[in-house]
């Protein structure tokens, strides 16, 4: 494939991907807004596979080896942090029980 | 492992980023759609370390334990109050990762190859450009929201001028890159103009405006890196980037018609600095104060048929979401009808409240957004407003001078009685006066509202 040719098929996903981001988006509900910025936090962390091909380079000069070490570091505290603190909220919103039906004080279902 | 079988496993990165937001759709799934993409992430991280170009392993472990190791600390020890400023936060370093890489990527290009292709300069420019904002308004939203600077607008002669004309800079020696002269002094200008560019931009946006600028410093990150995947030519990180470029923009232009404002008015606006003076005076004319004890607040709770909580950003400052839960629960064993209304922009970022609630484990029902929860103001008996004020504020209905005119409020004052739990009579973090609070329907429980509510709990108990 030219150069040219890959940038076309590269631009093609890019447009893709916006109507798919915001097909996909659209459908998120307001309770869940602030999960769907951490996680997409967390997926923005992708950019660490570029920090790794920077970094695991064969002959690099010292200049490339810091950048691409802060990068790596940047990058999977992106990835790590993004996906943990969303784990923990969506753990809040998915531990819905049906408790709120006023138990018995000895926890048996009261009587109908 | 050959380019062809890297790309293919990279498409099920892709898959599984595309599930894990789709999965968000279904509270009772979102969660193992999160881990579905974390596992696509994994492999994504496996497949580069197969890559050939790939030699310097421990090196880059070294690197992901000493970051990975940062996030999962920070990611589990961080409060769910405070969770505005951890998205700010790792939302800066995935930016400032873009950015690195680009810097990286025109460093050991530019000697080997002699010209760069036009495409590859113009998106390293570009992810050097916006992942440097994104990095440097990032922090500075930590920094706000953590307290560590003044919430307050921060403004200064000229503002907008020179924000302005930093950009411009910044864009003209990207485009001198671009057009050929590819001095790497350049790109480090780029870099530190447009860092200084982001910090400039995001010192002037008072508290109540954080919700559009970290949706729009996630667009931002996320178009950084995909950006970065046309100079890798790497589809993963196009794709990744741009859905989150386009839930970053999504959630922005939410944000901004939830304030019935454009999104350049709450950037370039320096809210609450306009004409504060003005509003500031049409608000005070006539009217006192009241303030109510603990007391006298139970007994209007008591005898209420039904009560709306009003969550804001003050909700987070007090951690008092647990502490309203068992207000409510109280009020509801007495056979009050409880909800809360949750306005948009309520709190620091977008859904700061519902994750809030649902950390007290509020159930979802009882949640009611800006348009249900506003008809049933007229039959409610108190509303009671803990830690909101803009969200409030009548005069975003009938004040043309005040700088909120024309946002979407909840109208609590159709209640029958209102009750404002506030620290102080200062205002709001955008610093403009609220009529709400001499409204002769309006009674004032001064205090902080986690030790208000449990006083209320008390003297509700005690009835």
């Amino acid at each position: 494939m030219s150069h040219g040719q890959l940038l076309v098929f590269e631009v093609t996903i890019l447009v893709l991907a916006i109507f798919l981001g915001f097909e996909v988006i659209s459908k998120v509900p307001t309770l869940l807004h602030t999960p769907l910025m951490s996680g997409t936090n967390a997926i923005h962390g992708i950019v660490i596979v570029g920090a790794m091909l920077v970094m695991g380079a064969g002959n690099k000069d010292t200049l490339t080896w810091v950048i691409g070490f802060v990068a790596v570091i940047l990058a999977s505290a992106n990835v790590v942090g993004g996906f943990v603190v969303t784990d923990r909220m969506l753990e809040m919103f998915k531990r819905r029980r049906p408790e709120r039906a006023p138990a018995g004080e000895d926890g048996k279902p009261p009587p109908q | 492992m050959s380019r062809t079988t890297t790309d293919l496993l990279y498409l099920v990165t892709i898959v599984t980023f595309i599930l894990a937001l789709r999965f968000l759709s279904r509270p009772d799934k979102a969660r193992w759609g999160n881990r579905i993409g974390a596992v696509g992430m994994l492999l994504a991280i496996a497949v580069t370390f197969a890559q050939n170009e790939v030699v310097s392993y421990w090196e880059i472990a070294v690197g992901m334990v000493i970051g990975g190791g940062f996030g999962a600390v920070a990611a589990r020890r961080v409060k769910m109050t405070a969770m505005p400023q951890m998205v700010a936060l790792f939302n800066g370093v995935g930016g400032g990762a873009a950015a690195l890489v680009s810097w990286a990527e025109f460093h050991n290009r530019v000697p080997a190859q002699g010209n760069l292709k036009l495409d590859i300069s113009i998106a390293i420019m570009l992810s050097a450009l916006i992942g440097s904002i994104s990095f440097a308004g990032s922090m500075i939203a930590f920094a706000k929201l953590q307290e560590l600077i003044k919430g307050r607008p921060i403004t200064y002669p000229c503002q907008k001028f020179a924000n302005l004309a930093l950009l411009a800079a910044c864009v003209v020696i990207g485009v001198t890159l671009v057009a050929g002269v590819q001095d790497e002094w350049l790109l480090w200008a780029v870099i530190a103009g447009s860092a200084l560019f982001g910090v400039l931009f995001v010192l002037p946006i008072g508290g109540a405006d954080m919700p559009v600028v970290i949706s729009l410093l996630n667009a931002f990150t996320g178009l950084a890196v995909a950006v970065g995947g046309f100079e890798l030519e790497n589809n993963v990180l196009i794709v990744s980037g741009m859905l989150v470029g386009a839930s970053g923009t999504f959630l922005t232009m939410l944000m901004g018609r939830a304030m019935n404002r454009s999104i350049a008015n709450v950037l370039f606006g320096a809210f609450g600095q306009v004409s504060e003076s003005a509003a500031a005076a049409a608000a005070t004319d006539g009217g006192t104060v009241r303030s109510a004890s603990a007391e006298d607040v139970a007994v209007m709770l008591a005898y209420a048929h039904k009560v709306v909580f009003v969550p804001g950003y003050g909700l987070a400052v007090a951690q008092a979401q647990h502490d309203v839960r068992q207000l409510a629960d109280l009020l509801e064993a007495k056979g009050i009808e409880v909800s809360y209304a949750i306005h948009p922009v309520a709190g620091r970022m977008p859904g700061h409240m519902n994750v809030l609630l649902a950390e007290a484990n509020v159930p979802y029902p009882q949640l009611k957004e800006m348009d249900e929860a506003n008809p049933e103001f007229s039959r409610t008996d108190v509303a009671v407003i803990v830690g909101a004020n803009d969200v409030v504020n009548p005069d975003a209905r009938n004040n043309q001078g005040s700088p909120i005119y024309g946002m979407p409020i909840l109208n609590v004052d159709d209640a029958t009685a209102v009750v404002v739990l506030k620290r102080s009579m200062n205002p709001g973090f955008a610093g403009i006066e609220n009529p709400l609070f001499y409204n002769p329907k309006t009674v004032m429980l001064f205090g902080d509202a986690k030790d208000s509510i449990t006083k209320l709990i008390a003297d509700v108990k005690s009835l």
